[in-house]
């Protein structure tokens, strides 16, 4: 009955999803820790630019970024992000996408772990001194990125469900794959119970294990 | 909020301000410049890529409009079908008997699992094979069906959660005046947990709008973004272009959702009059679906 999977490179395509996974999230905290600075910074302008690009990114579908950064940058501007190869290329693309719209998830988690650190706190940094580089870096990040854990689990998930989207742009990762099988296979319930439990085994552990992280560094008050 | 972080600021701070400001807006100028000399190589900025948008109707009347019909109409239809759908899941999740809960919650939980993508596909699949829908109509078929399933246990959730919100009380007054379980919850409990649900439910609505959009690009559902390809090809690879009018229509339907789901929070906030909360649209982590969806 299963017979017809070895046909199909159903490890490498979600070992591919699982690469657009990791390398997005990382992108994504940083970019978005960056945002989430400028959102609270001192700087007018830089807060002007981050409220609108996560305002702006937040309304815009994915699928139309990930599209986007294949048309319009590669197709039309010629952007190839450092790699010669199409299929390298547009991992990358998809890569890219990703980052620029998960981090204005993670900006939005962050500044609501921002505000979860108490007054005093950050008052009592000023009192002594820090700058507000010092006050962010060293004493209300800290707390907040480890009140966020939950929220930004969330936004983990969601971007492990987002990475299908790459499939508009033919990157071969599971939502791809799983097309491609069923038109070429009469196995439709079975296939999709296949990329369905895939999903699902990695969705339902990162939950569960970060759950657990959250509920063990958060902050008691 | 912000100002907790830093103190009014003195004659240094303002200077270091006016240097990061002075930096910042360089490099802002820098990027700005290589996007538009390099748009401007390849001739994107030429009018007679734009002309198409501001200078006639055309382009709307053809392209964008039945796109934006199509978007607009796929999200009603989900939503429609969700809404109740999810109600009797959410409450369902509530009930008193274990042979109710856990399999209404294993299948909440699965299919929040799954992408919303993956859950198209399937139904694109489904109803080729099994079913007898003209295949101009599978696609918005297997839109709407991928959609259900994933936002009507995303809703099923807010439901849960608007009703847990409520105060106990509520719940044991009716009890205590001689209501049936079933009354309680008709008449009493979803109610007030609709009212606290509203502005979640409304910010849900963006998710599924975007969400459409993985149907114009995956599906061949004629959409909003479906319609950037066939234009940029009728005139003469305007891509940017396209790709901007359609981009900018998106944000002003998600923005005004998005406004509308805000105003409806603070205004139920103020008038109410039961003693339930009003659930913020962040409540429920999975609204941040492609939107932080899929």
């Amino acid at each position: 009955m299963f017979d017809f999977l070895d046909r199909y490179d159903l490890l490498g395509a979600f070992w591919t999803t699982v690469q657009l996974t990791v390398l997005s999230a990382i992108g994504s905290l940083i970019w978005g820790t960056v945002l989430a600075a400028m959102r609270v910074g001192p700087v007018p302008v830089m807060r002007g630019f981050g409220t609108a690009y996560v305002n702006i990114v937040r309304n815009i579908p994915l699928t139309v970024i990930i599209l986007f950064t294949s048309l319009g940058l590669n197709q039309t501007l010629g952007v190839s992000l450092g790699a010669t190869d199409f299929k390298v290329i547009n991992f990358r693309l998809a890569v890219l996408g990703l980052i620029l719209y998960t981090a204005a998830f993670v900006c939005e988690a962050l500044r609501a772990g921002i505000n979860t650190v108490p007054v005093g706190q950050a008052e009592a940094a000023r009192a002594l001194g820090l700058s507000f580089g010092q006050v962010l870096r060293l004493v209300v990040l800290p707390q907040a990125f480890r009140s966020v854990v939950g929220p930004l689990t969330n936004v983990l998930i969601a971007l492990t469900k987002n990475t299908t989207v790459a499939a508009a742009i033919g990157v071969t990762e599971a939502a791809l794959l799983m097309k491609e099988m069923i038109e070429n296979e009469a196995q439709l319930l079975l296939i999709s119970a296949v990329i369905a439990f895939g999903f699902v085994c990695l969705t339902l552990p990162t939950g569960l294990i970060l759950g657990w992280v959250g509920k063990k560094v958060a902050v008691k008050r | 909020m912000t100002s907790v972080l830093y103190d009014a600021q003195g004659p240094r701070a303002k200077r270091r301000n006016v240097l990061y400001t002075v930096v910042f807006l360089l490099a802002a100028a820098g990027l700005g410049w290589w996007v538009f000399t390099s748009l401007d190589d390849k001739g994107q900025l030429d009018w007679e890529k734009w002309k198409p948008f501001f200078g006639g109707t055309e382009a709307w009347s053809t392209y964008i409009w039945p796109g934006v019909q199509n978007t607009l109409k796929a999200a009603a239809l989900a939503m429609l079908i969700s809404l109740p759908l999810g109600a009797v899941l959410g409450i369902a999740r509530l009930s008193d008997h274990a042979w109710v809960r856990i399999p209404v919650a294993v299948v909440v939980e699965f299919f929040r699992a799954i992408p919303v993508l993956v859950l198209m596909i399937f139904g694109l699949a489904l109803f080729s094979q099994y079913t007898n829908v003209s295949s101009d109509d599978r696609p918005l078929y297997a839109v709407v069906t991928g959609l259900v399933l994933y936002n009507a246990s995303v809703l099923a959730e807010i439901v849960r959660a608007g009703i847990l919100a409520l105060p106990k009380g509520q719940g044991e007054a009716a009890l205590a005046i001689g209501l049936r379980k079933n009354q309680v919850m008709r008449f009493i409990l979803l109610p007030q947990a609709v009212t606290a649900m509203l502005p979640a439910i409304v910010s849900q609505l963006v998710v599924i709008v975007k969400d459409t959009a993985l149907g114009g690009a995956v599906l061949t559902f004629p959409e909003l973004l479906a319609s950037v390809s066939p234009m940029s090809s009728y005139y003469g690879a305007n891509t940017i272009a396209s790709f901007t009018i359609v981009a900018v229509i998106y944000i002003a339907i998600n923005f005004a959702l998005t406004t509308f789901a805000g105003w409806l929070e603070k205004r139920l906030r103020r008038g109410k009059k039961s003693t339930g909360a009003v659930l913020p649209p962040a409540a429920v982590g999975a609204a941040e679906s492609t939107g932080a969806a899929a």
